[in-house]
């Protein structure tokens, strides 16, 4: 699958790992910006409040 | 270069499995970059993040003057200002851990506060120096992890907090571990709902154990003074008044 992306690269190779490079570090931009930061409420270790709603669920008026 | 040609039917197997293979490795980087991202990176913009509001604060409400230690004021404290929900109107100061201030803001929104600011006050709990439960929650792993040393609280260790007007300390009674739906820890009376308040009470609240959030590590503390923060530093921060030497000398 990536060695079939890879040979559909134009240029010569040093080009094509360029590219690949570059989006590689797009792929991991757009992770680290959008992506990841919408997934963690929704993980399990991210919560130090007492009484609070779990993330995602109903606010919970009993947080203080 | 390209094969193009039709395969028998053994190699387009073989090329199915090569795929599901990549796929693999790609989910196994992914969740390596989740935790990159989570342990690492939320730290990083955090930390930047908190630094900046320390910074123009400081810039908003003049330097302190780190070399004189104020008096310790007689009376009733002063009650800040809050600003409205989610605004920065404080900072902390614990001597004990290794994050020497951070912001201190209004509301305990996991993405409008403590991901981004620093530690939260539990908007209908008390205000620092009033009768009553003044509470703050933090991050004590990624996003800054500003309470990541809240185990090594221990009784009579100061927790500051500096506002435009004052330096409100407080010292350390007792540190715990509840459940999390046990909200009576940050009750007015903390551990006694519904009893009217007589003392000036603090609480941290922060994740337990590390890196997980199953349980809450509680730390409650008395106000000990207030001092005016146009006098200098308080004495619970000067230098070399750390937990270890200059502990609770006074009630």
């Amino acid at each position: 699958m990536y060695a079939w992306l890879f040979r559909r690269l134009p240029g010569p190779l040093w080009v094509r790992i360029l590219v690949a490079l570059v989006l590689l570090a797009a792929v991991v931009a757009v992770l680290f910006a959008w992506v990841f930061p919408a997934i963690a409420p929704f993980m399990p270790f991210n919560d130090g409040l007492v009484g609070a709603p779990e993330p995602g669920g109903a606010p919970d008026p009993a947080t203080a | 270069m390209s094969p193009s040609h039709r395969r028998p039917p053994a190699r387009r197997g073989a090329a199915a499995i090569g795929v599901l293979g990549e796929l693999l490795l790609t989910l196994g980087a992914l969740l390596l970059l989740f935790l990159v991202w989570q342990l690492w990176w939320t730290d990083v913009i955090a930390d930047r993040e908190q630094s900046g509001i320390v910074d123009g604060l400081e810039q908003e409400w003049g330097a302190v003057d780190a070399e004189r230690i104020a008096p310790r004021q007689e009376g009733p404290p002063p009650v800040p200002e809050i600003p409205g929900e989610n605004m920065v109107w404080g900072t902390m100061h614990v001597p004990t851990f290794d994050r020497e201030e951070f912001p201190l803001a209004e509301g305990v929104s996991l993405e409008e506060v403590l991901n981004v600011k620093g530690a939260g006050h539990y908007p209908e709990t008390a205000l620092p120096g009033q009768v009553g439960n003044f509470s703050v929650a933090g991050h004590r792993n990624t996003y800054g992890r500003v309470f990541e040393d809240i185990a090594r609280l221990e009784s009579g260790d100061a927790v500051v907090v500096e506002t435009s007007e004052a330096f409100y300390v407080y010292e350390v009674t007792e540190s715990l571990v509840v459940q999390p739906d046990q909200i009576e820890v940050i009750a007015p009376t903390p551990g006694e709902p519904g009893v009217e308040p007589t003392e000036r009470m603090m609480t941290l609240t922060a994740c337990h154990p590390m890196y997980s959030a199953r349980e809450r590590y509680i730390v409650h503390a008395e106000f000990a003074y207030w001092t005016d923060r146009d006098d200098g530093i308080p004495e619970a921060l000067a230098t070399g008044a750390g937990s270890s030497d200059a502990g609770g000398e006074e009630g």
